[in-house]
């Protein structure tokens, strides 16, 4: 049965206290996996607990000492690892290229690319330890602007090109060891997360803010949660036994090319 | 478990109408039999008799949910008589998978003019043609589905990397990966509830491959088909070729509702082979 194709899955998520993360922790639950979440804000970390039924541990995700304690608690509560969704992201103090801090730098930096190789590093780990041996499917959550870099988020853009070339180095790595652990990397366009529509409700003129965002997809609209969830959650199921390597972009067609005349 | 009619459900295809060229066997016949087991109505093409005892075969194992019609991709006469057949049997369609294609190999120098075109005929024209013929229907049945409809152009990974004696598939794959950013663009623009997307697929155990592979044996490029098989599978981080269920699997995440906010992209089903 497809409604229940994670039954029997044990699934981590970064970041999973709010926005496409929150999304993927509910989406992956309603399938049958058994979903452990991570955040810095508990309080909206026992929000989705409370709605998903998922595990909330609070942790920092490129604090490399609060790793052991979650896998050890992961290996302790469920025995394995099927899915891990790289999530974890941070925009906060980037710049341009002139303007950034060393500070903002360090900051996207360590959230979105050494956070991110902590999460695979770890998921591969706990993976290779699975009863019935070396499988699973790490998802990294990149951006569309991994193709298509943004002149005021220095930091972002690099990190999230970054993230994709070590989705694609683990893949190859787990190939080379035998290992049946699929990696790879999403690319969402714009989503309508609470971030988003805050950012649009606190601008000048929330009207056209929302059109703007809106505009840049061909489709006139950004993606939901569900929708990015969606995508997660057949790359994480054995449905997608055979995609590795790979960088998939879900952005309503808005790096597709141009709108023309 | 299972939720019929939700999102979420086993069978995600209820009600929808899907059109697959080269469904006879292969991609396409996998994916023919995982719509139908997503219930879905499907019409299948390719160039085998209507009365051979291969379409009796696979229309037996179907049951009530196929048809089957004969049709040349490349024909203009034959993509309006599926267009007729679609109309008057369903009255819809929300789901086309141009898949029907054909590989060809050499040295660029030995490429004849006759074979160049063949290969352009079937696998650009192909698509082009069920494109145009199909769309204004497709545009029509999209409304009414959650995710609108969605054209599926099976290209290959050939469509996005080179290899020595393949230039003309390339050119032909690659030619599709291309079309079908410009319709996804153009669709789009249009407001039109018509997604378009291409599949990647690395090797995959198919008819046309194993046909390619004693191709290569004939011309002294190995010794059996099994050690091609062994030299893909080495040269693919997940060490294996693909079976077409795990390819027809990508094809159906496509043209389901959890799909509506992916067009104009391309979705790599290759092992990790491209990525190294």
């Amino acid at each position: 049965m497809l409604s229940d194709r994670l039954q029997g899955k044990v699934a981590l998520v970064t970041g999973g206290t709010s926005g496409i993360g929150a999304g993927t922790v509910e989406r992956l639950a309603r399938e049958g996996a058994k979903v452990v979440f991570t955040g810095r804000n508990a309080d909206a970390g026992k929000e989705v607990a409370d709605r998903s039924g998922a595990t909330f541990v609070q942790h920092t995700v490129d604090e490399p000492s609060d790793w052991p304690e979650l896998m050890a608690r992961i290996a302790k509560d469920h025995g394995r690892l099927d899915i891990a969704f790289a999530n974890a992201g941070s925009e906060k103090g980037d710049s341009n290229v002139e303007d950034i801090s060393i500070e903002g730098w360090n900051g996207v930096i360590g959230v979105n690319q050494t956070g991110v190789m902590l999460t695979v590093q770890n998921a591969i780990r706990a993976m290779k330890n699975n009863p019935d041996g070396p499988t699973g499917s790490i998802i990294v959550n990149s951006s569309m602007n991994a193709h298509r870099a943004m002149g005021n988020f220095l930091a972002y853009s690099v990190s999230k090109a970054a993230v994709v070339a070590l989705a694609k180095s683990a893949a190859i790595h787990c190939g080379n060891q035998g290992y049946k652990i699929r990696v790879n990397a999403i690319l969402p366009g714009v989503v309508e997360t609470a971030m988003i529509s805050n950012l649009i409700e606190s601008s000048e003129d929330p009207a056209a803010t929302r059109a703007a965002y809106a505009g840049m997809s061909p489709l006139k609209r950004m993606a939901n949660v569900d929708e990015v969830a969606a995508f997660v959650a057949y790359l994480g199921s054995d449905e997608a036994s055979f995609i590795s390597g790979a960088d998939l972009v879900i952005d309503g067609a808005t790096t597709a090319g141009m709108m023309g005349l | 478990m299972s939720e019929q009619g939700t999102d979420l459900g086993a069978r995600r295809l209820e009600g929808r109408v899907a059109m697959v060229s080269g469904g006879l066997r292969g991609i396409g016949l996998a994916t023919v039999e995982r719509f139908v087991a997503e219930g879905a109505q499907v019409i299948l093409t390719d160039l085998d008799a209507q009365e051979s005892s291969e379409v009796k075969a696979v229309l037996e194992r179907l049951g009530n949910s196929a048809s089957y019609l004969k049709a040349d991709v490349t024909s203009e006469d034959d993509w309006q008589r599926v267009l007729k057949h679609t109309e008057e049997m369903h009255g819809k369609l929300h789901i086309l998978v141009n898949n029907a294609g054909t590989d060809l190999t050499g040295a660029v120098e030995d490429i004849t003019m006759e074979s160049w075109r063949r290969i352009m005929a079937i696998n650009v024209d192909g698509v082009f043609l069920g494109t145009k013929y199909l769309v204004p229907l497709m545009a029509q049945s999209g409304t009414d589905v959650k995710g609108g409809s969605s054209i599926i152009n099976v290209s290959s990974i050939m469509g996005l990397v080179g290899m020595s004696e393949v230039s003309a598939y390339n050119a032909s794959k690659g030619a599709v990966r291309l079309f079908t950013k410009g319709i996804a663009a153009e669709f789009a623009a249009k407001q039109m509830p018509i997604r378009a997307n291409s599949l990647h697929p690395g090797f995959v155990h198919t008819p046309l491959l194993n046909a390619g592979f004693q191709r290569w044996v004939d011309s002294g490029v190995a010794e059996k088909a099994e050690d091609l098989v062994a030299m893909v599978s080495g040269n693919t981080p997940v060490g294996r070729l693909a079976q077409p269920e795990e390819i027809a699997s990508a094809i159906f995440f496509l043209a389901s509702p959890d799909a509506s906010y992916v067009t104009g992209t391309e979705i790599v089903v290759d092992g990790g082979y491209t990525a190294v």
